[in-house]
């Protein structure tokens, strides 16, 4: 029986262990991949565009966002759920 | 004179974008891009029709106004208005005889025919309203907002402020933004908010006995409802044709949260209505979601369109979860239609889970058995799916002016969570599918 704790103790040392190696894998994984991520400044002109803006219709997005907050039980998300009534 | 208006338009566009971008933590800000100096107004307008089959229909004006100052600061004004008449559902489930219901002021009735999903068809709404909106640069990298919100309609007042802060780093490729918003909400509806599971009082509101007798079925005239909102977004450029964002959002609404208009079905053993009474929801919500999306922008070889995709999912303590997955794609179309032409043709998927309490109807059994604590049968918290699919058309005038026109259909799909259907039912709608139309025309000018 104390064979068996002991083996489960180190089990979960091990997986523990394991875990955190594993996540420190991801997060160097993640930052070198970050480190390749983006452009430098004379790199911009596709994404100054002004279709490129992730909102780029912001009246668009407010109509949307009414039609939705009144006809469905989710709102927000991208910007603000906000209040309301939208009892209709 | 028109070179130079079409150059300040295209720095104030730019800058308006950077802003926006600012705004929402999506500073991916082209310093070439950045505006000297700019004293002139921006306006954005437009006007929406909403039009379902048989039921509500809606009519939206915006006009927002942006003003750009020298160091980066920007004011934003919005007005909106819009007006709602037409029928909605009320909650009772279709039956195979025709029903009466009393209207939600208590004075008058209306009949449903035996087949047809009951709708309320007094709906008539008229709402204003404005918005205020502040952006500045704080320090190197950081973008501080503020804003206003006041909506008013005949029975509802809305009041609400916001802060966002956004911080760019890593050669501004980079931002996170923090944004928090409050609102405090006044429902004062038509008839007063109604007793939660009070019978509907039906018959002759010309009874000298009416007035007491619906004044029973009434708690208050008016109640409140407050909603916080916490945003963590985090947005990073990939390369130079792609960039991502992802939010994280977190809303806790307290109050009223309940429809007063609805009311729910109480059915016989057979499925025949026996009583309708009040709906009642929890009086706090917490929800939250997580959001993410993604420009690409195509190379010319496959005309410099831009691919813009997104999915939310959203979860909140009353058990609803859904999904929502938004695209669209913009296609230049300037060898057809002239220079900075395009279409945007627009897919939108929806699909909810059901509120826990929600229930198509009761019974009279279930009642008996065990007192009712929140029920509700507004199909918009019930199972459901929901399809958008348009397109939009746009153009620059000569004189630099934006017009663009967007034209969608879109389709709810209310289903069954698991509920069994009385006899009485079996061959009955009870799960209407709703249609609507949706025409937007927008002008932008400076």
């Amino acid at each position: 029986m104390p064979t068996n704790k002991m083996l489960l103790t180190h089990l979960i040392r091990g997986t523990k262990q394991g875990c955190r190696i594993l996540l420190a894998l991801f997060l160097f994984s993640g930052l070198s991949a970050c480190a390749n991520l983006g452009v430098e400044p004379w790199e911009r002109d596709l994404l100054a565009t002004k279709e490129m803006a992730l909102n780029a219709s912001p009246v668009d997005a407010a109509l949307d966002d009414h039609i939705y907050f009144s006809k469905e039980a989710s709102s927000g998300g991208k910007s603000f759920g906000g209040g309301g009534c939208g009892c209709n | 004179m028109t070179e130079l208006k079409n150059k300040k338009h295209t720095n104030v566009q730019a800058a308006l974008s950077i802003a926006a971008g600012a705004l929402l933590g999506t500073g991916a800000v082209s310093e070439q891009a950045k505006a000297q100096s700019f004293d002139d107004w921006k306006i954005d307008s437009a006007f929406l029709f909403y039009s379902e089959a048989d039921r509500v229909s809606a009519a939206e004006a915006i006009i927002s106004a942006t003003k750009l100052y020298d160091n980066d600061e920007i004011l934003n004004l919005k007005f909106t208005a819009d007006t709602l008449t037409g029928a909605s559902a009320n909650g009772a489930i279709v039956q195979p005889q025709a029903q009466t219901f009393t209207r939600p002021s208590g004075i008058g009735q209306y009949i449903t025919q035996a087949g047809e999903t009951p709708l309320d068809d007094t709906f008539k709404d008229t709402r204003v309203q404005l918005n205020a909106q502040w952006t500045q640069p704080i320090a190197e990298n950081y973008t501080g907002s503020v804003g206003g919100h006041l909506s008013k309609e005949y029975d509802y007042l809305s009041l609400g402020i916001n802060a966002n802060l956004a911080v760019d780093f890593y050669k501004k490729n980079s931002t996170l933004s923090f944004g928090f918003s409050h609102f405090q909400d006044t429902f004062t509806p038509e008839g007063g908010i109604p007793k939660p599971h009070a019978s509907m009082l039906i018959g002759d509101s010309d009874s000298p006995t009416w007035d007491e007798a619906f004044s029973a079925t009434r708690i208050a005239n008016s109640d409140d409802k407050q909603t916080t909102d916490l945003l963590l977004g985090f947005t990073q450029v990939i390369n130079r044709r792609m960039i991502t964002q992802f939010n994280y959002s977190y809303s806790k609404v307290q109050g009223y949260l309940t429809d007063p208009f609805k009311i729910v079905s109480v059915l016989d053993s057979q499925g025949v209505a026996q009583d309708y009474i009040y709906e009642q929801r929890p009086n706090k919500r917490n929800k939250q979601s997580s959001f993410a999306q993604t420009k690409y922008h195509f190379p010319a070889s496959l005309a410099n369109s831009i691919l813009d995709l997104s999915y939310r999912y959203m979860w909140d303590d009353w058990q609803i979860k859904s999904h929502t997955l938004d695209t669209r794609l913009y296609i230049p179309v300037a060898d057809i239609f002239g220079e900075n032409s395009y279409i945007q043709p627009h897919v939108r998927f929806y699909q909810q889970g059901a509120a826990e309490f929600y229930q198509p109807y009761t019974s009279t059994e279930d009642i008996q058995q065990e007192p009712l604590k929140y029920v509700s049968a507004d199909y918009r918290i019930g199972e459901m799916t929901a399809i958008t699919l348009g397109a939009k058309y746009g153009f620059n005038l000569d004189n630099g002016n934006d017009f663009s026109i967007r034209l969608e259909y879109y389709q709810q799909t209310p289903t069954n969570a698991g509920f069994e259907e009385p006899s009485a039912l079996s061959t009955l709608t009870v799960y209407p599918i709703v249609q609507a139309v949706i025409l937007q025309v927008s002008y932008s000018f400076l």
